[in-house]
This record gives structure tokens, sequence and C-alpha cells, in this order.
């Protein structure tokens, strides 16, 4: 119950802010513009020992589904995407996520809570202020790089 | 006609909410745990934990205050982060009214959280948030007294991460349990909550 209301709830939100012009200067897609990539953002990290966290959506804008199979940066000795549950007792846990797929028009969200791209093995520490290339990959051979700008440890979202 | 039905619409939506805040506060993540899963009084709990300037710590040191009190460990990229940012949030918004509640972050993973990680880590957030570590054995006596959970999983390179309980427990001035705000709680209920443990313990107080 809780968990199609929060997710009615998130794709409203999203819905929302979409609709807000500066969202869209943000915007990074592929050649084709069929796969669209918003808001992307990274939390500054202390030193390389500890694993950092970015967040993003895509936008499926093709006709097909396609699914989001893993992650690539130089930053990272090992990046991949993880997905944070909460049980009902309020246990929260973390682990690897499968390959989540993006119906053609549908969108999904990387974000505090939900799925987030797991940076190990930092190569370097993520500096607020700096940016860094994260390329996604998709089922269908599509590789897309972005730039991921490099926020505040205690960011809350795309906006800081 | 047109403003009839705009007058329908507000009117629906209006209920729409109010039923979402009723389920959330009653059966949803705003409701608090079942009486067995409740945290103990600060009173009957018995730890002894180093806080971020290597001051000894305990219950004590949070009785006479409304608290705020939540597990975590510096080594978590996205709940723990999160729950600070938002907790900063909320003190922000509650601003000098939220003054003397001790607030407080309490690791799971004393082994790579010592006191100066602590200190850096928490020096990240609003001032007012503390960070406290300690020995093994004291972190599984805070957790058994707020009927908190947590656990080290193996990770897939030789690191290890933590599945710990990730909410956050109010306490009123006299150290009584008051309730729990949940992971990700809207802002919307969670100020409220903080503010019903400041008010309770003045009530407690003069009583």
């Amino acid at each position: 119950m809780f968990k199609t209301f929060a997710k009615a709830f998130q794709s409203l939100s999203v819905a929302l802010l979409m609709g807000l012009p500066l969202a869209a200067s943000a915007q990074q897609m592929s050649e084709d513009a069929s796969i669209v990539v918003e808001k992307p953002w990274a939390r500054a990290s202390l030193g390389t020992s500890r694993p950092g966290g970015a967040y993003l959506t895509v936008r499926n804008e093709g006709s097909e589904s396609i699914s989001l199979i893993g992650l690539r940066t130089d930053i990272s000795g090992m990046a991949s995407i993880h997905e944070t549950s909460t049980n009902s007792d309020g246990v929260s846990s973390m682990a690897p996520a499968d390959d989540i797929m993006i119906p053609a028009g549908g969108m999904i969200a990387l974000e505090p809570g939900g799925y987030h791209a797991m940076l190990m093995q930092l190569q370097s520490a993520l500096v607020e202020g700096e940016t860094f290339p994260l390329t996604l990959l998709f089922s269908d051979g599509t590789e897309l790089e972005i730039t991921v700008p490099i926020l505040g440890i205690g960011a809350r979202g795309p906006e800081g | 006609m047109v403003r009839l039905a705009k007058i329908a619409a507000i009117g629906a939506a209006a209920v729409f909410a109010a039923l979402f805040v009723g389920w959330w506060q009653v059966d949803g993540p705003g409701a608090d745990p079942a009486p067995g899963k409740r945290p103990m009084p600060l009173t009957s709990m018995d730890f002894s934990l180093t806080d971020q300037d290597g001051q000894e710590v305990g219950p004590e040191t949070l009785i006479g205050h409304p608290s705020l009190v939540f597990f975590g460990f510096t080594y978590c990229p996205d709940v723990c982060p999160t729950t600070l940012s938002d907790i900063s949030g909320w003190l922000d918004e509650l601003g000098p009214e939220a003054e003397d509640l001790r607030t407080v972050l309490i690791t799971v993973d004393p082994d790579r959280d010592t006191v100066e990680t602590m200190a850096e880590y928490v020096s990240y957030f609003h001032p007012q948030i503390q960070g406290w570590t300690g020995l093994p054995d004291q972190i599984a006596a805070v957790a058994e007294g707020f009927r908190a959970t947590y656990e080290k999983v193996e990770g897939e390179d030789g690191s290890y991460t933590m599945n710990h309980t990730a909410g956050v427990f109010l306490f009123d001035a006299t150290g009584r349990f008051v309730s729990v705000i949940d992971y990700h709680e809207p802002r919307e209920f969670a100020v409220p909550k903080i503010r019903r443990a400041m008010r309770d313990g003045t009530k407690g107080a003069k009583s």
C-alpha cells in the first residue's frame, strides 16, 4: 500500500519538477535524443576510503523499452547501481540492483533512499564544486557519458 | 459551472490530503512502533560512549533535554547522509526553538568510526548534531535499549556495509520515548513530532 502511494507521489513530484524550465537546462541526452538524463548530482566524499553516492533521473523518449544495466567511471574502481530498502521494522539495507527497465516514454529516478549510483574504491576524492564524467550503460548497447556535479556532503537534492 | 467544478475539485483534494495525513500517522510510516518494539526510557538505559570531542557520554547526557537520537555509520553512502541532511533541515527550520534539543548520531560501525572520524563526519552537517562512538559491547547495549538492530553485511570486494534501524528516535526531557520519525519522513510530519517531544518534556518537568 505504502509503496504504491510513495511511487505515485514520487512520479507526481517528478512530473511537477519537470515542468520547470530550470530542469531543462540540466539535460544531457544520447545522440538520437532517445535517452535523456536530468539532474545528476553526487555528494562530496570524505577522502577515498568511503563509497560515494550519485543520483540522477533517466527518461526514455524512445519507442521501445530499455534497461539501465550498469555504470562506468574512472573515478571509481567499482561503480554499480545499488538499491536501499527499508523493511517494516524500519531496518534499512542496501544491495546491488538488477537491471532497471525503463518503458518507452517512462522514467526512473536514482534518488536518496532508493536507487543510487554506488561509487566504490574511489580513485580520488569527490570534491564539492568539481564534476566527474559518468557513463551509463544501456541494454541496447548505448553508452551515454554525462557530467555529474559534486555537491556538499549535506546536499539533499540536485539543487543542493 | 466551471467555478462549481473548481470548488468541487479543491474540496476533493482537501479530503484526499486529510485522509492521507490520517493514514500516514495511524497506519502509515508515521505511526509509532508497537509497544514491545519501543525504546526503553533513557532513565532505564545504561551505556557509556565517547562523543566527537572525546568526552564520555551516556543516557545522563540526554536526560534533562529533549533529544533526537539515530543510528548510522560514516561509510554509508545513501541513508545516513540523507538522514543527517534531513535532520539538519529540520533543525534549520526550528531555529532557536530547538536550541535545547540534543541531537545525536550513534555509529553502529565502531571498528571504522573512531572519535576523529565521527568528529569530521558530523562537522559537515548542522552544528547541533553530535557523533558518538564506543566499544562494540557499549554500542550493543545502546542498540538494545533503543530496540534498534544492526548487522554487518560482507560485500563483494572484501568491504562491508551495515544494515541498521534507520528511524530517528525522539525523547522528551524526562527521558521518556515520545515518537519515531521514519527514514525520509516528510518535513511536514517530522517537525511537529520534534515540537511535540520538546513540549512533552516541559509538561513532564512541571508535573
